[in-house]
This record gives C-alpha cells, sequence and structure tokens, in this order.
C-alpha cells in the first residue's frame, strides 16, 4: 500500500484515503465542435502509459476531498512530488535524487 | 519425439535419458521473416499457427526473460467462453473449441479440465446482469445457464449460500465448458510444436528498437542479442506493449495494472469447478496439485512492479473465507502478481496498426489466458494476410476512433 502526501493536508497518509484518477494534465478539446474523431479518441481513451515517471491525479476522498497531482515511477511506485492543482509540473532533475 | 505409449514406456525402460529437449535455442539470424515480440501464450501460439497453418516458418520469437515467464506463468488458469457481446462469444468460442483438442493438436498435455465456471450473483443487480449474459449466449450458441442458490451449492459444495452473510448468493451462471487447463504446459505445447516447424525461439533477448524504411514500413528490430531484418513484427507483450509499441512512435489506449494471485497449501480434493464473483472481487479453484488457487484484484493506479498492495489480496481473502468456510484455516504458500494490459472498453486490440508491418495483439487485461488458442489463431492470420481474421475484425486499434467499442467490463471477474 502507497503512503501519499496529500498537498493539502499537509502529511502522508495511507492510499486507502484516495482515489486514483488516471493521467494528470489531460486537456479537453477547446473547440468541441472542431474537433475530429482522433482528437476525441486521443481525448477519451489513449493515456500515457510509461515504464518510468508518471504525472497522475489523486484524490483525497476520506480526507480533504481534493485532487491533486502527483509524479510517481510506475517501476518502484516511489512517489517523487505532488503539487497542488493548477501548479506546474516539478522538474525532477533539479535537485530530485529521489 | 512424438509422446506416445509407446515412446513412455520406452523411456521408463532406460531410465527417461532419452528425452530430448522440448525446443531448439538457436542463435538468432541475420532476418526473419516475421518476429514475434513476446514468448508468453499468446506469442507462442501465433508463431505455431504461423507455421502451421501459413507456412510461414522462418520467424522468430524474441523473449526478454524466459518463455511463459510473464502472465502465462502467472495467472489462474481459468477457461470460459460466456462474454456478453456476439464478437467477444465469437471469438473466446472460438479459442474454446481449440481448447477442447488442443492435447491432440499439440500432442502435448495441457490438461485441459472442463469442469465448469459457476459465476455467483450476490445482488438484484447482479441477477440481471447474469441473466442478460445467459440469454445473450445461449442465442449465440455458448452454453449458460441459471442456477438458484440450491443447485450452485449442489454443484460446489464448499459454497456457503447461509441468507445472512455480508454478500449472500442469490443465483448463479453456470458455463459447464469452462473449467481450467496446465498454463505452463501451453506455452511447452506451442513453443515445442513451433520449434519443430522450424521457427526460432529466442530467449533472453529483448526487443530495445524498431526500425523503419524511408516509407515508415518496419525494416527490423533491435534487440539485445544483435539486430534482425525483417518486414512483419508482430507485439505480443502484454502489459509492456505500450512500452515496445513506443518503439515505432504509437500510442496505445492501454494501462497496466498489477493483477494479483495467491495459492494455498495443497489440500486434498475439496473443490470441484471454478467459482468466480464479480461483485466482491474474487474467484477460486483447485489445482491438481491440490492448491486451492485464488485470483485477486488489481491495484488502482498504473504499475509495472509485479506485486500489488496487500490490501487489494486481503480483501479477496475476506470474500473466499465467507464464501468458502472451510479454507479459513488454510495458509497461502505464495502470492505474486503480474501486469495486465487494460483498454478502455475491457476488450482486446488484435490487428493492424498505422505502421505497415507492424501488428499487434494486446489488451486482453485481466482474462487473456483462455484465449491463447484462438488469440494466436486469429493472429497469426492477420499477421500472415496482413489483413485480419473475420474473428479479429471488429477488435481493431481504430474502434476508439470511430467509436465502435466493444463494451465487456461486466464480463471481467476483478476489479480494474
Amino acid at each position: 500500500m502507497l503512503l501519499i502526501p496529500c498537498p493539502y493536508c499537509g502529511m502522508e497518509r495511507p492510499e486507502l484515503e484516495f482515489r486514483n484518477g488516471g493521467q494528470a494534465h489531460v486537456a479537453r478539446p477547446l473547440d468541441l465542435a472542431a474537433a475530429d474523431d482522433g482528437e476525441w479518441a486521443e481525448y477519451l481513451y489513449f493515456r500515457s502509459n510509461p515504464k518510468g515517471v508518471l504525472a497522475e491525479r489523486w484524490r483525497h476522498v476520506s480526507g480533504c476531498g481534493r485532487f491533486f497531482n502527483c509524479l510517481r515511477d510506475t517501476v518502484s511506485d516511489k512517489i517523487l512530488a505532488v503539487y497542488k492543482a493548477g501548479e506546474p509540473t516539478p522538474d525532477l532533475k533539479g535537485g530530485a535524487s529521489a | 519425439m512424438r509422446f506416445s505409449f509407446f515412446n513412455v514406456a520406452r523411456q521408463a525402460l532406460s531410465g527417461n535419458q532419452g528425452w530430448p529437449a522440448q525446443w531448439r535455442s538457436p542463435e538468432p539470424k541475420a532476418s526473419y521473416d516475421a518476429v514475434i515480440v513476446g514468448a508468453g501464450g499468446h506469442g507462442l501460439a501465433t508463431a505455431y499457427y504461423l507455421a502451421k497453418e501459413h507456412g510461414l516458418t522462418n520467424v522468430a520469437v524474441l523473449e526478454k526473460g524466459w518463455l511463459g515467464g510473464g502472465n502465462t506463468g502467472r495467472n489462474t488458469t481459468i477457461l470460459r467462453s460466456n462474454y456478453l457481446w456476439e464478437e467477444s462469444a465469437a471469438l473466446y468460442e472460438h479459442a474454446l473449441k481449440l481448447w477442447e483438442g488442443l492435447s491432440q493438436e499439440l500432442n502435448y498435455n495441457v490438461m485441459y479440465s472442463a469442469r465448469g465456471v459457476m459465476m455467483l450473483a450476490h445482488n438484484t443487480h447482479d441477477v440481471q446482469v447474469a441473466k442478460r449474459h445467459v440469454h445473450a449466449n445461449r442465442l449465440a450458441g455458448v452454453d449458460n445457464e441459471w442456477l438458484t442458490p440450491e443447485e450452485a451449492k449442489a454443484f460446489c459444495p464448499i459454497l456457503n449460500i447461509a441468507p445472512d452473510i455480508r454478500y449472500p448468493i442469490v443465483g448463479a451462471a453456470l458455463q459447464r465448458r469452462g473449467g481450467t487447463a496446465r498454463h505452463d504446459a501451453v506455452a511447452w505445447g506451442y513453443a515445442r510444436g513451433a520449434s519443430a516447424r522450424g521457427v526460432d525461439i529466442i530467449q533472453n533477448c529483448e526487443a530495445t528498437a524498431i526500425r523503419r524504411d524511408a516509407s515508415g514500413a518496419v525494416s527490423g528490430v533491435e534487440t539485445t542479442r544483435g539486430a534482425i531484418a525483417t518486414r512483419k513484427i508482430g507485439v505480443v507483450a502484454a502489459g509492456h506493449t505500450s512500452v515496445v509499441m513506443a518503439m515505432a512512435g504509437v500510442r496505445m489506449p492501454l494501462e497496466s495494472y498489477p493483477l494479483q494471485a495467491l495459492v494455498s497449501e495443497p489440500v486434498k480434493p475439496m473443490m470441484p469447478c471454478v467459482v468466480m464473483s464479480n461483485t466482491i472481487h474474487a474467484y477460486m479453484s483447485q489445482s491438481d496439485k491440490g492448491e486451492m488457487v485464488i485470483g485477486a484484484g488489481t491495484d488502482s493506479y498504473i504499475s509495472y512492479s509485479q506485486t500489488g498492495g496487500l490490501h487489494i489480496a486481503n480483501h479477496t481473502l475476506e470474500a473466499i473465507c465467507e464464501l468458502f468456510p472451510p479454507v479459513r484455516r488454510l495458509r497461502m504458500l505464495r502470492n505474486w502478481g503480474g501486469i495486465v494490459d487494460v483498454t478502455p472498453d475491457r476488450s482486446p486490440i488484435i490487428g493492424l496498426t498505422p505502421v505497415p508491418g507492424l501488428y499487434v495483439n494486446c489488451g486482453w487485461g485481466t482474462g487473456g489466458f483462455k484465449a491463447t488458442p484462438g488469440s494466436g489463431h486469429v493472429f497469426a492470420h492477420t499477421v500472415a494476410r496482413g489483413e485480419p481474421h473475420p474473428l479479429a475484425a471488429p477488435f481493431t486499434l481504430d474502434r476508439f476512433r470511430t467509436g465502435r467499442l466493444i463494451d465487456e467490463a461486466a464480463a471481467a471477474a476483478v476489479a480494474h
């Protein structure tokens, strides 16, 4: 079980308090009427599935109830960084020796 | 050497020292007519049918570890074909029919046992879904029948049908032709059959890059044991499909999750069938060695860790203990995880890709073992002819663009 630090609550809590929200930063097409089938397919169904660092969303359902983003290594499951919704993705190269 | 009564008796008399290796372990050649990436059951079956039915014997199967060492050796060996939609029922029924004759076909005992697969219903919604499956299956020519709780208990005597448990059993759907098979034997049997027909199975050889020519078509694959030229590549890499396809710049609608299973210490025969519960994410059968084989769910997040969280297995064991009270005192011997590639509609992807010469067979998610022979059979046709087999035609990668999804989320027996 993961121990996930919630950036809003400011503490590590067990995974059972959270729901995974899938890949982070998936942008809905801006002009819906102009988006073709390929763009819709990409938005609805195609997701990053890296063997390495993944940016994903978690929601602290049994805590503050808020969504936040997380960088996690999908091989070791180690959480490398968490950041609030709307904040830029942290640059892991600068300082994070993990 | 064929397995026959005569050969078994003759080898017994000579101390069983004369059995040859089951398959060759050749060095990779500089070029092949087709290369299959992934020597699990599906990849080996593909190579076998390429050689046997399409005359394509100059074929290599690349495996980064050892053959059958991924999900083929990690699943819970359950076979059934009671899927809801016509497209899926036809595909899985094709596979089940091949299972029925597979030991004779391969001259290798895959220990297919049609002991029946019973899927439990615990509430009104389950009953409606299960009965819908029963009716759809019978219309599609797939056997499936509805049982009362008493009939379910008669079929599986260790089942707890008390009405006062947390998830009482209110009925069950039974496919009598479903059952189990020995997972390792399937990989070994196909490997032996393919190797005997000239296919090179190259283990400890990881594909590291896919080469393409000026027109964008596949021209070869680079591996940890050197470059191999080929015009056709079939990717059958299960949980690592996204990683391999990314080598050709193709993005896939897949997410990879760890799926767990456990086995108990071996005990005397106590369970004559397979029992599954979608609602409480538990399924169990008994192996011929006597171990209770238990399938758990997937983790909620993408991972390649091949382990999975303990709370997932714990959740399943709580359900198992309630459904089957006699197993409460059994100790668990092993617990492991495999990485499954899950599609948005829980149906596989079999077919062509935007890259000429590159074919993919993936997305079997949490239930690929049962499809092994059918999957290999239709994928071999697809790779050999360059066009989908009629049974595989609905399962294109393009369906996520056209919207013709085959939604089998209710058919999967585990939490996604």
